[in-house]
C-alpha cells in the first residue's frame, strides 16, 4: 500500500481493526466461493483446450447448452418487455389490489424453486384444470424460466421509473412530441440501463436455473436436458472435468451477459 | 387513454396471476384438498420432521453466518477506502449469478473427499461434503450477498455525520456502531436477513450435489419435496412444498409491510 493515495473526503483509511475485519472477510469468502469457483476453473483445465472442446462439442451437452442459451435469450426478451410493462402499471397507473401485485411479483424470487416447479406442474402437467400440459416439452423450459426470472426487471425499472418525472413528458407533449417520440426521446433513454441490469440478471438466472425445472422438464437428452442438468448428470457419473468444463463455460457467458448489458446500458445513457 | 390503462392493466394482472396467482392457489388446494389429514399424515412422518429441522438448522446458520459477514463487509465497503475495492464488492455480487448445480460442484471439488482439502480435513476428522458444514457452504454461498446489497445502499445514504460527531465527543468505536450505525440500518438488516431466511429455507441444486440426500440424516425439505414427488407420494410432496412456499410467502409480505411507502 502506498502512503500517497489520499483517502477520500469523509473517509478514514483503515485502522487496525478494520485491516483484520478485512482481513478475515476476505478469508472467509476466498474458502466460501472463490476457492471453490477456482477449483472448478482448475478442474476444467486439467484436460487441456482439447479436452475442454470434447465436452462441449459433444452432441447430447451442446444440445443442452444451446437449449439453455436459446431459453435465457427468449424468457430474457419476453421479461424486457413484461417487466418494463409491469413496472409501468404499478408506478403510472396504480389501482387498488396493487400490494397483493406486489405481492406476486416477488414470490418467484423468495419461493424454494423445487416448489415453483412443483406449483407451475399443478396448472401446467397432467391434469392441468386448463387442459394445458406442457411437461416434459420446450414449453415447460420457459414456463419455469419465465417464473423465476419475473421479478428482475420489473424490480430494477420500478425504482427509475417512479423517480422519471412525468412533468417532461408533458412538457414534450404539448411542445407537439408524439407519443412515439416521448417514448423514443425522454422514456426509452431514461429507462435503458435499469432494463439493461435487469435483462442481465434475468438472463444470467435463466442459464444457472436448476431447481425449477427439475420436475417440470422431464430432463431428456437432446430436448428438454438444459445445462445445469447435464452437469449434474456429468458428476453423477462420475466425470468430474467435464462437469466442471460445462460449469466453466455457464460462468463465463453470465459473466460476459452482465459486462455487455452493462456497456449497453452506458452506451444508451449517452444517446440520450 | 382510458382504455390503453385498461388494457395494459388486465395484460399485467393475467400475466400474472396465470404464472403465479392460479399456480400457487393449486398448491394450497392440493394441501387442503383432504382437510388437515394430508398435512398432519406429513407432519407425523419422521423422515419429513428431520429433513424439515435440517433446513431449519441450515437456514439459521446461514442466516447468522451471512449477517455478521455481511454487515461487517458493507461498513468496510462504505466506510473504509483500500485496494481493490472495486474488483471485491463485484466478486461479492457474484454468488447471485452462479448456478447452484456449479455451486454445489465447486464445493465438492475444492473439499469433497478427492478435493483439494477435502482429504486434509477429512484426517482432522472433519467432514465437509456429505455432512452438515457442507450443506451449510453450499447454502450460505447462494444467499451471501443478499445482506450486502441491503445494507450497502442506506450505509452510503446516511453519510458519516452523526458517527462523527459521536466518535468527537468521545464515543469509540464500539459504541458508536452500536449507538448510531445499528439503528440507522436496522431495516436494512432486517430486510437482508428475511431475504436470506427465504433463499436459505429454499436451496434445492447445490445442496442436492453436496448433501448426499440421505433421508432422515442430509436430506433437507427441498430434497424430500423432490423424492417424495418422483416416488409418487404426492401428499406429502404437496404438504412439504406448502410449508416451504408458506413461509417464504410470509417473509415477502413481512417485507412488504415494514418498507411501506418509500415507493411513491
Amino acid at each position: 500500500m502506498t502512503a500517497v493515495a489520499a483517502p477520500a473526503r469523509n473517509r478514514r483509511r483503515p485502522s487496525t481493526p478494520a485491516r483484520v475485519g478485512l482481513g478475515v472477510g476476505v478469508l472467509w469468502f476466498s474458502v466460501l466461493a472463490l476457492l471453490p469457483l477456482v477449483a472448478v476453473v482448475v478442474e476444467t483445465s486439467s484436460a487441456g483446450w482439447a479436452g475442454f472442446l470434447a465436452t462441449i462439442t459433444d452432441a447430447q451437452t451442446a444440445a443442452a447448452l444451446r437449449l439453455t442459451v436459446t431459453q435465457a435469450l427468449g424468457v430474457t426478451a419476453v421479461n424486457v418487455v413484461m417487466g418494463t410493462l409491469i413496472a409501468w402499471v404499478l408506478v403510472r397507473d396504480p389501482f387498488p389490489g396493487r400490494r397483493a401485485v406486489e405481492v406476486l411479483i416477488d414470490i418467484p424470487f423468495a419461493l424454494p424453486t423445487i416448489v415453483a416447479g412443483l406449483v407451475l406442474l399443478s396448472l401446467y402437467g397432467p391434469g392441468s384444470p386448463l387442459g394445458i400440459d406442457v411437461a416434459a416439452t420446450e414449453a415447460a423450459v420457459t414456463l419455469a424460466l419465465l417464473f423465476v426470472t419475473l421479478p428482475f426487471v420489473v424490480r430494477t425499472v420500478q425504482p427509475v421509473l417512479a423517480e422519471l418525472d412525468a412533468d417532461v413528458e408533458q412538457a414534450a407533449a404539448s411542445l407537439g412530441a408524439s407519443p412515439l417520440t416521448i417514448l423514443r426521446r425522454i422514456v426509452a433513454p431514461a429507462l435503458a440501463p435499469a432494463v439493461a441490469a435487469g435483462a442481465a440478471l434475468s438472463f444470467a438466472r435463466a442459464l444457472s436455473e436448476y431447481g425449477a425445472l427439475v420436475l417440470l422438464s422431464g430432463n431428456l437428452p437432446m430436448r428438454t436436458e438444459v445445462a445445469s442438468v447435464r452437469i449434474l448428470s456429468y458428476l453423477e457419473s462420475g466425470d468430474q472435468t467435464s462437469a466442471a468444463a460445462v460449469a466453466t463455460l455457464l460462468l463465463a457467458v453470465s459473466l460476459l451477459a452482465i459486462v455487455a448489458l452493462e456497456l449497453i446500458g452506458r452506451a444508451a445513457v449517452r444517446r440520450g | 387513454m382510458v382504455s390503453w390503462r385498461h388494457a395494459r392493466r388486465l395484460v399485467v394482472v393475467g400475466y400474472l396471476v396465470l404464472l403465479v396467482g392460479w399456480p400457487m392457489s393449486l398448491v394450497v388446494q392440493a394441501t387442503f384438498a383432504d382437510g388437515l389429514d394430508t398435512l398432519a399424515r406429513t407432519l407425523g412422518d419422521p423422515a419429513v420432521r428431520s429433513a424439515l429441522g435440517l433446513t431449519v438448522v441450515v437456514a439459521a446458520s446461514a442466516v447468522v453466518v451471512n449477517t455478521v459477514f455481511g454487515v461487517g463487509m458493507s461498513l468496510l465497503l462504505v466506510r473504509t477506502e483500500f485496494r481493490g475495492k472495486r474488483v471485491l464488492s463485484a466478486l461479492l455480487d457474484l454468488p447471485l449469478s452462479v448456478s447452484p448445480v456449479v455451486v454445489g460442484l465447486a464445493i465438492v471439488l475444492a473439499y469433497g473427499q478427492d478435493g483439494w482439502f477435502g482429504p486434509a480435513l477429512e484426517d482432522a476428522g472433519f467432514r465437509v461434503v456429505f455432512a452438515l458444514p457442507g450443506i451449510v457452504l453450499a447454502t450460505a454461498f447462494v444467499s451471501l450477498p443478499l445482506v450486502i446489497r441491503e445494507v450497502v445502499p442506506v450505509l452510503t445514504e446516511i453519510g458519516t455525520d452523526e458517527e462523527q460527531a459521536a466518535r468527537s465527543l468521545g464515543a469509540g468505536a464500539w459504541p458508536t456502531f452500536w449507538r448510531i450505525t445499528l439503528p440507522a440500518i436496522k431495516w436494512a438488516v432486517v430486510y437482508g436477513v428475511v431475504l436470506t431466511m427465504a433463499r436459505s429455507l429454499g436451496e434445492f441444486g447445490a445442496v442436492k450435489i453436496v448433501s448426499g440426500n440421505l433421508e432422515g440424516a442430509t436430506q433437507t425439505a427441498t430434497l424430500l419435496v423432490e423424492q417424495r414427488y418422483q416416488d409418487f407420494d404426492q401428499g406429502a410432496a404437496y404438504a412439504t412444498a406448502f410449508l416451504l412456499a408458506a413461509v417464504s410467502v410470509a417473509c415477502i409480505v413481512v417485507i412488504s409491510f415494514l418498507r411501506p411507502e418509500e415507493k411513491p
